[in-house]
């Protein structure tokens, strides 16, 4: 146990070291704003599996959360030209209050209803913020970036190491959830509610933890993309492809360890954005839906789940 | 005052034309329990097909629907097979896992009419899409007036089938309580399979109306997501007569607020009324078969 | 365990009421449950036998009438709080947590209900001191789905032991098992009673209630037709319609 604590700080470490030593070092630009979209994927697979992965609460609303993270970040930096960071920690307060109004939402509604539910949150909200004139309606709004704080004398880079940061983050906090009495009552809770209760798990008080926590960090993580795009609109800040692809890297990773939703969003990240440069985004999107299909049909537990499954073979075979 | 009625008026038979585009949902969702979000995504797929067989061969869209629906049968057929052999059979979290499955096909249909056609609009000709009828101060265009009659007969024909022949009830036993139709020697798999084809075959006229009522385009399907579930929770799951009634109400709101808050607050109506309705009364308006 | 605490009862329903829309499964039932007690619960199907225990347990609110445990009202609190209490139950239709094996259902148990003080190393020696008294011990490292169906009524009985329960609420756990496998599981019952945990039995198989319980209640159309020792409630007139049906 000590152990392993020590390996991952080492490994998250080494991670963002690497990080910070690439911004530093590598000139060109485009590595960093790839880079970006496949760490932003990540953090929002990660964020995202601690409600929809432990507890089975499936969110389809991941892109309402990010949509009010990258509105946060517009309407602060428009009004007050608010700092990145301010812009962060004001989407993840946000998002966690968002997180506990979708908390009491399982109170009134299970499965698919709930997933029901959190699409039309993400419709409702929107809708309003198309009707908000100050943040640009629906046409969208520019974003002038301030200059970049050294050490980064870009500000996509900065935006870059920025969202490993997030990334870091999300996998500690999902990782210690797993881990802890926490992960093993929403286990129990996903596998059955009312016997959970009945072994003493205070269900509704951990899907309002789970609920909070997994908002927070979609919102933040949703916030540095105003910088990223220097331009937000509704249409693209709250677009579904947002929810399903996130839903799709975790469950082709798979929810059953911290590490599944990781290896889901490398794995269709990097192939979707390989897919965008060279051929299309239309190709992207049918890779995602393709994907989706086939793992939720033949391998419902993810890649972790079909590695699980070798190993389990292979003892039994030796024995 | 006029306005107003103009509202109510257009708000049922947009609410009318809803309910067409919904009494499948009604059927696959409501009575069998399959998280079908990618209902709307067959919709607009059935759309294309109008627009094909208009575009190439003149025939009316209506005609056209009719054409295309044993094609649709057939589709259902076997999206339910492979649905119940993927996950009913499977059991344990069969919803969950389903509505991420149909959110990955409506994805994929999205993405292949988009390769195939663009995200252009399309649309089809035909004598009644264009002209207006004058009644008093209204002018009721008479495409509304179509989708009106088709799904009023769509819905009486719905009910009569599955009220008063064998393979209708059995669709409605097979909700109320499968074991119970395995003891009478029926196979609750097929009446479930059948009445899904009968639910995707529906669609074949509904997606000629789709295209009747306005132009189309690929992801159209994403607004009536909203649209086809607010109206098939809010009927009460699986209820047909309260489909068409919740199908107009939500017409009736639509419109009264296209009108006096304007287009832009639209998208939001029918997932606002969803949401209140899985808040408040989960068992919908007009109560839950038991 | 002092005087006072033997005076009062463990458990005191008082004229609790349920109702599903029109139709009333509970009506105005009331009755004590001392500590110590093995108390058998029956009645026909559908006479309001699961209901009083959800009722019990908190997975129901009532409409009328409260629960007191120990002499606090429970009738407000959530099931959660109601086991932390010592109010434990295991289910008609088995529900154990499918992803887990035996010893991760019963660490749920432990890591929630079992007090805070306790360490890992406590909680783990705890969990295999409950599986080897419930002859899982072989069985900690399998997937709860790979039992059988008498290792399944163990692993639940198991599991709300783990809790540290002073009530244990048993519904229909022998239901489905042979004469063997009955047997079995009522001598596991016996045990845990004579370790000072009082528990309600609730079960189809008359032979063993009777051979079980210190005090039999019976329901009917969610009343209390009749309560006393075993054969006395055997001997009830009312009792024997109930079953027979008339």
């Amino acid at each position: 146990m000590k152990r392993s604590n020590i390996a991952f700080w080492v490994g998250a470490a080494v991670f963002l070291v690497a990080i910070f030593v690439m911004t530093q070092v590598v000139g060109n630009q485009y590595p960093f704003f790839a880079g970006y979209v496949i760490l932003q994927f990540i953090a929002l697979a990660v964020a995202w599996s601690i409600l929809g992965g432990y507890a089975g609460y499936v969110n389809f609303g991941t892109s309402a959360f990010f949509g009010v993270g990258v509105y946060t970040a517009v309407f602060l930096t428009k009004a007050f030209e608010a700092p990145l960071l301010v812009q962060i920690v004001t989407a993840a307060v946000i998002g966690a209050l968002m997180g506990f109004a979708l908390g009491l939402l399982t109170l009134r509604m299970q499965g698919i209803f709930f997933s029901i539910a959190t699409i039309a949150l993400t419709i409702i909200i929107e809708t309003t913020v198309m009707n908000w004139r100050f943040v640009g309606g629906a046409a969208g709004i520019q974003i002038a970036r301030p200059p970049a704080t050294p050490p980064f004398d870009n500000y996509v880079q900065m935006l870059f190491f920025v969202q490993a940061l997030l990334v870091v983050l999300a996998v500690a906090i999902s990782r210690y959830i797993q881990n802890s009495w926490i992960g093993r009552g929403l286990q129990a809770l996903k596998d059955d509610e009312l016997a959970a209760e009945c072994t003493g798990v205070p269900t509704l008080r951990l899907k309002l933890l789970a609920c909070v926590i997994s908002g927070a960090l979609l919102c933040a993580i949703g916030a540095p993309s105003a910088m990223y795009l220097q331009f937000a609109n509704p249409d693209s800040a709250f677009n579904l492809n947002y929810s399903v692809s996130t839903l799709a890297m975790s469950l082709i990773g798979g929810t059953s360890h911290w590490s599944g939703p990781i290896i889901g969003a490398i794995l269709l990240g990097t192939t979707q954005q390989l897919l965008t440069v060279t051929i299309s985004s239309e190709v992207n999107v049918l890779v995602l839906g393709i994907m989706l299909v086939l793992f939720v049909v033949g391998a419902p537990e993810g890649i972790i789940g079909l590695v699980r499954k070798l190993r389990g073979n292979r003892k039994e075979g030796g024995t | 005052m006029d306005l107003l009625l103009d509202a109510v008026v257009i708000g049922v038979l947009l609410g009318c034309f809803y309910g067409a585009v919904s009494i499948g949902l009604s059927v696959s969702f409501g009575l069998l329990d399959v998280p079908h979000v990618a209902h709307p995504a067959f919709l607009v797929l059935a759309s294309y097909g109008v627009y094909i067989i208009n575009e190439h061969y003149g025939i009316d869209p209506l005609v056209a629907g009719l054409l295309i629906t044993p094609l649709f049968f057939v589709l259902g057929l076997v999206a339910y097979r492979l649905y119940y052999e993927t996950f009913e059979k499977r059991g344990t979290d069969a919803g969950v896992r389903g509505i991420a499955f149909f959110f990955g096909v409506a994805f994929i249909i999205e993405v292949l009419i988009i390769m195939q056609f663009g995200v252009d609009q399309r649309s089809v000709t035909a004598t009644y899409i264009g002209k207006s009828w004058r009644i008093a101060d209204m002018r009721i265009p008479y495409r509304m007036l179509v989708a009106f009659a088709v799904a009023a007969a769509l819905t009486i024909v719905l009910t009569l089938y599955l009220s008063r022949t064998f393979m209708g009830r059995a669709i409605r036993a097979v909700a109320q309580d499968q074991e119970a139709l395995r003891l009478m020697g029926v196979n609750p798999i097929k009446v479930k399979q059948w009445a899904f084809g009968i639910a995707t075959a529906v669609l074949g006229i509904a997606g000629a109306l789709l295209i009747i009522v306005a132009p189309v385009e690929p992801t159209l399907d994403r607004a009536y997501i909203g649209r086809t579930f607010c109206v098939v929770v809010m009927a009460g799951l699986g209820s047909m007569s309260g489909t068409i009634v919740a199908a107009i109400i939500l017409g009736v709101a639509e419109s009264i607020v296209l009108t006096s808050f304007g287009a832009s607050w639209a998208p939001a109506i029918s997932f606002a009324m969803l949401l209140g309705v899985l808040a408040v009364r989960p068992q919908g308006l007009f109560g839950r078969r038991s | 365990m002092t005087s006072s605490d033997a005076q009062l009862p463990l458990l005191r329903i008082a004229s609790l009421t349920k109702r599903f829309g029109g139709f009333t499964a509970l009506d105005n039932v009331s009755v004590d449950i001392s500590p110590g007690e093995r108390f058998g619960l029956i009645g026909p199907n559908g006479s309001g036998k699961t209901t009083l225990i959800n009722c019990i347990s908190g997975a129901f609110r009532t409409e009328a009438g409260t629960v007191l445990f120990r002499d606090e009202d429970i009738t407000p609190l959530q099931p959660h709080m109601r086991t932390r209490r010592g109010i434990a139950r295991s289910f008609q239709i088995p529900r154990p947590f499918r992803s887990m094996t035996v010893a991760e259902n019963l660490m749920v148990a432990l890591d929630f209900a079992a007090g805070e003080h306790v360490s890992v190393a406590q909680r783990h020696d705890a969990m295999m001191d409950i599986l080897t008294q419930m002859g899982l011990a072989s069985k900690a490292n399998v997937s709860a789905t790979q039992l059988s169906q008498v290792e399944l009524r163990k692993m639940e009985l198991a599991r709300a032991l783990a809790t540290h329960p002073k009530l244990l609420i048993s519904d229909e756990a022998m239901a489905g098992l042979s004469s063997s496998e009955v047997d079995e599981v009522l001598d596991l019952l016996m045990s845990l009673a004579s370790r000072d945990i009082t528990i309600i039995m609730i079960e189809h198989i008359m032979q063993a209630v009777m051979r079980f319980s210190d005090r039999v209640m019976c329901l009917d159309a969610g009343k209390i037709i009749a309560i006393g020792t075993p054969s006395e409630v055997m001997g009830n007139q009312r009792v024997q319609e109930a079953y027979l049906g008339t």
